[in-house]
């Protein structure tokens, strides 16, 4: 009998350039980035979708990358924090975090700052959050990102230098 | 918002390109995956690798029979692979070394070990026959202190409290987990790794591995946090230095967040036992602090909880205690504000008894316990501005519109109350070194072994530098975190902005005095000016120094689910000069949000049978997240004292977090009329006292 595949060819998008690596098939998404394509903006945190310092958006859509197996994300479109910015012109949430302190060490920051995108689409699909009222309006429609939204859509992403009050402020004043 | 520079690294840090530790990948990188004890106590007796090495990809799996051998450290924390004693779960039995992290995992998971188990003791309890009295608790006072009489004061006191407050042991957990990048070439060591000081490192490490320290250079450019757990060399930097060395390979340690609980040091578990005796208007004549803590049978660390009750208040009839058991557990070290943060939960706990005992409000009695000096030692504080701290924040807080009585104030289901703890941490000052150049053409560069864990180091030191130069910031470069710039202490302590800061102060000064020699024209080569405090730090000042602060928090209780929510938290703080505003405010609502943590939610328990902590992850290890914290307010009070350093800084990294548990602790007493003395304020604790018929 063969010896049983252990890898595959995988294809992944990632802001915008695609790069094609023979991959094992437990390699994640996050392990991917960071030990092969050389892109470490994303953070490993706990490998084990507890803290968000691996966020990335796959698909638009906001994710923990440590969760996801490259293998299944064969010709996904992917975005770091390293493709957030237009050149050398920082994305306004990057600016945002810069000029209102919304980190320290920095590690969790990628993660927030992805996480903060995919958030700020997800509300103004409409999705609603544990917070949000329900006479919120009908379905679709965009929900108005208070402070406690943010707090609240922003919890899956831990910062133990405790940064929050400074993130929520951040993300306050792009989505204002 | 702040004038103040933003962070200089923090472009970096924001679009991803600053590299951490584990963030670098020479050619030939392997990986390396650690395989902890699964027994409390006893030997290793064989390590089977066969199955390991059988995982395609598989290089070597390191054990105490082949790792190389190291020479005798003082931490012993360090001496991993040595020999087959297992002095606690978790301490690490063998190393899976492979070409990539998949494979390194698969084999740590086939390593079979096994054990020869003996019976072990892991369980802290207040008359624990292991119990003894140390000569010293961390930071090296003495563990206990007598002075006057406690006894016959306390017997003669009109106003009595004796209450005994329990923490459980607590976590570091930086979001980024300790990991290492070593290589070795020629004979010379190189690392990445994730530290609070590469001088100390490197020092380590030479000592280990028996070389001389120039032959290794140690790199902390970037660090995802550290809160005391990364102060010391920690076995990642070991291991990978080994593995490096067994397989002529570069290789890659990234601790898996599940170890970090046995090996990088945590809180110990506290049991404190106040004991207040005050005349009737509250003023403190006799104080006992008696702390009954644990440490290893690897390490000897004893958390120095009851130091700040010789510094607060006055109490000229007081005792002061430590007693620690080793048990066969983790070893303790340190976690932010050690013995401040533990201590004061207690003290400001058993304050508030006091105030409602004698029937003073909580932020007069502070007041009238007031001191200029340090009561341990007669000595004058060089400033101390706690009364002011209370009064402004009293102020803005609203504290005069409360109803002193518990359980006076509901919104429906919910309790809501308000409490105030005072916050203390020592001024602690080490020597360094550190060098200022200017080139031909006018440009300087600062080079000093600092590390910047998400302080704001790097910012701070280049606008000590600019404006010890008298120069623009954007003239200046700052060079940080390696052991090849001028050797400087660890961060840690709240000390690095005063200890490198001042070098650096020195160095640019001289340098000053260099260009100005020359009439102001700057050869073509440059100048170089080094400086060293060594001779600055006077081992014996005449002053006491320390920061203060107030904060004061409101919670709100739900009387069905026993939660309890905070509403805000506002801390007035007297830190000296805060050199730059927007880090600064930073640093302050970072401590109070892990002091958030601390008082509701952050909790590790010690499996008796297994000797292991249960809560090892981020799913069950709790810390505050970003809907736990709303309306933290940090504020302070320019203080300017000429008795700190040239810039007249004091720390700030670590007073956040001190008092915070004890003004939620007071705050939810306040709301409900129930004392729980027990952290974390969990609801089942409360519940438990709601549902007693008052
Ligand atoms: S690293 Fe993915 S969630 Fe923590
Ligand atoms: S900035 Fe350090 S963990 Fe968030």
């Amino acid at each position: 009998m063969a010896a049983p595949q252990t890898t595959s060819p995988v294809t992944l998008h990632v802001n915008g350039v695609a790069h094609r690596r023979e991959l094992d098939h437990r390699t994640t998404v996050l392990d991917a980035l960071r030990e092969h394509l050389g892109l470490t903006g994303a953070k490993k945190g706990c490998d084990h979708a507890q803290c968000g310092a691996c966020t990335v958006l796959v698909d638009g859509r906001r994710a923990n990358s440590c969760l996801l197996l490259a293998v299944a994300h064969d010709g996904a479109e992917i975005t770091t924090v390293e493709g957030l910015a237009d050149g050398d012109d920082l994305h306004p949430l990057q600016a945002a975090f810069l000029e209102h302190d919304g980190f320290q060490c920095g590690y969790c920051t990628p993660g927030q700052i992805c996480s903060a995108v995919g958030m700020i689409a997800e509300a103004g699909e409409g999705a609603p959050s544990h917070v949000t009222p329900l006479a919120a309006g009908p379905p679709g429609v965009p929900v108005p990102l208070s402070p406690d939204e943010i707090r609240e859509r922003m919890s899956g992403n831990l910062c133990r230098c405790g940064a929050y009050v400074n993130i929520v402020a951040a993300i306050g004043d792009v989505t204002r | 918002m702040s004038t103040d520079p933003v962070r200089l690294e923090g472009r970096e840090k924001v679009t991803g390109s600053a590299r951490y530790a584990a963030e670098h990948t020479p050619p030939g990188t392997a990986y390396a995956w650690p395989v902890p004890a699964t027994v409390a106590l006893g030997r290793v007796l064989s390590v089977d690798t066969g199955a390991a090495m059988a995982e395609p990809g598989a290089l070597a799996v390191l054990t105490h029979e082949n790792a190389p051998r190291l020479k005798d450290v003082e931490d012993r924390t360090l001496l991993v692979l040595q020999n087959d004693r297992v002095p606690h779960r978790g301490w690490y039995v063998a190393l899976a070394v492979a070409e990539t992290p998949e494979a390194a995992r698969a084999m740590a998971a086939a390593v079979r070990v096994a054990y020869a188990p003996e019976e072990h003791d892991a369980v802290l309890t207040p008359e624990h026959p292991r119990l003894y009295f140390p000569e010293e608790a961390n930071s090296g006072i003495p563990a206990c202190r007598e002075r006057g009489d406690f006894d016959g004061a306390y017997a003669r006191a009109p106003v009595r409290i004796d209450a005994t407050y329990t923490l459980p042991g607590l976590h570091n957990h930086p979001m980024e987990p300790h990991a290492t990048t070593a290589r070795w070439e020629d004979g010379r060591l190189f690392a990445h790794d994730s530290c609070q000081g590469a001088t100390a490192v490197q020092e380590t490490l030479a000592a280990l591995f028996g070389m001389d320290k120039e032959r290794i250079t140690v790199v902390a450019e970037h660090v995802g946090g550290g809160f005391g757990c990364k102060g010391t060399p920690r076995p990642q930097v070991v291991l990978a230095a080994m593995a490096a060395r067994h397989t002529g390979r570069p290789v890659k340690a990234v601790l898996p967040r599940a170890q970090l609980a046995a090996v990088v040091g945590h809180r110990p578990p506290l049991i404190q036992r106040m004991r207040l005796g005050a005349g009737e208007d509250g003023v403190i004549t006799a104080l006992a602090h008696e702390v009954t803590t644990q440490t290893s049978t690897v390490r000897e660390f004893v958390e120095q909880a009851a130091a700040p009750s010789r510094a607060m208040y006055v109490s000229l009839d007081s005792r002061t205690t430590h007693r620690v058991a080793a048990l066969d557990v983790p070893s303790p070290s340190w976690m932010r504000a050690p013995g401040e943060a533990s201590g004061m939960y207690a003290l400001e706990c058993a304050m508030d008894e006091l105030a409602c005992a004698a029937g003073v409000d909580p932020v007069e009695l502070r007041v009238r316990n007031d001191t200029a000096t340090y009561p341990d030692s007669g000595k004058p504080y060089s400033s101390r501005h706690l009364v002011e701290c209370l009064r402004e924040g009293a102020r803005r807080f609203g504290w005069d519109a409360r109803d002193p009585r518990p359980r006076s104030r509901t919104e429906g289901r919910l309790l809501i109350g308000s409490g105030v703890a005072s916050s203390f941490y020592p001024v602690y000052l080490m020597p360094s070194s550190a060098q200022a150049q200017v080139t031909g053409a006018g440009r300087y560069r600062i080079r000093v072994n600092a590390t910047d864990i998400g302080t704001g180091a790097r910012t701070v030191l280049a606008q000590i530098a600019a404006e010890a130069l008298g120069v623009a910031q954007d003239l200046v470069a700052v060079e940080i975190g390696s052991s090849a710039l001028p050797a400087a202490p660890l961060a840690g302590g709240s000390a690095g902005t005063g200890s490198w800061g001042w070098a650096v102060h020195k160095a640019c000064r001289t340098l000053v005095g260099m260009i100005d020699e020359r009439g102001g024209t700057l050869p073509t080569d440059g100048l170089t000016a080094t400086a060293d405090t060594g001779e600055d730090i006077a081992s014996d000042p005449p002053h006491a120094k320390a920061s203060f602060g107030a904060q004061f928090a409101e919670v709100a209780v739900d009387t069905d689910t026993g939660e309890v929510r905070l509403r805000r938290l506002l801390g007035v703080f007297a830190a000296g000069r805060v050199l730059n505003a927007r880090t600064g405010r930073s640093q302050f609502i970072g401590g109070m949000t892990m002091g958030v943590g601390m008082a509701l939610m952050e909790g590790s328990t010690m499996d008796a049978r297994f000797g292991d902590f249960a809560e090892r992850d981020l799913a069950s290890y709790h810390v505050p997240a970003c809907a736990d914290v709303r309306g933290i307010e940090a504020h302070w009070i320019d203080e300017h004292d000429p008795w700190l350093n040239p810039m007249g800084s004091k720390g700030i990294g670590e007073i956040g977090i001190v008092g915070t548990a004890a003004a939620i602790a007071n705050a939810v007493h306040h709301a409900t009329g129930v004392r729980v003395r027990d952290l974390p304020l969990l609801p089942e604790k409360l519940l438990a006292g709601l549902e007693r018929p008052r």
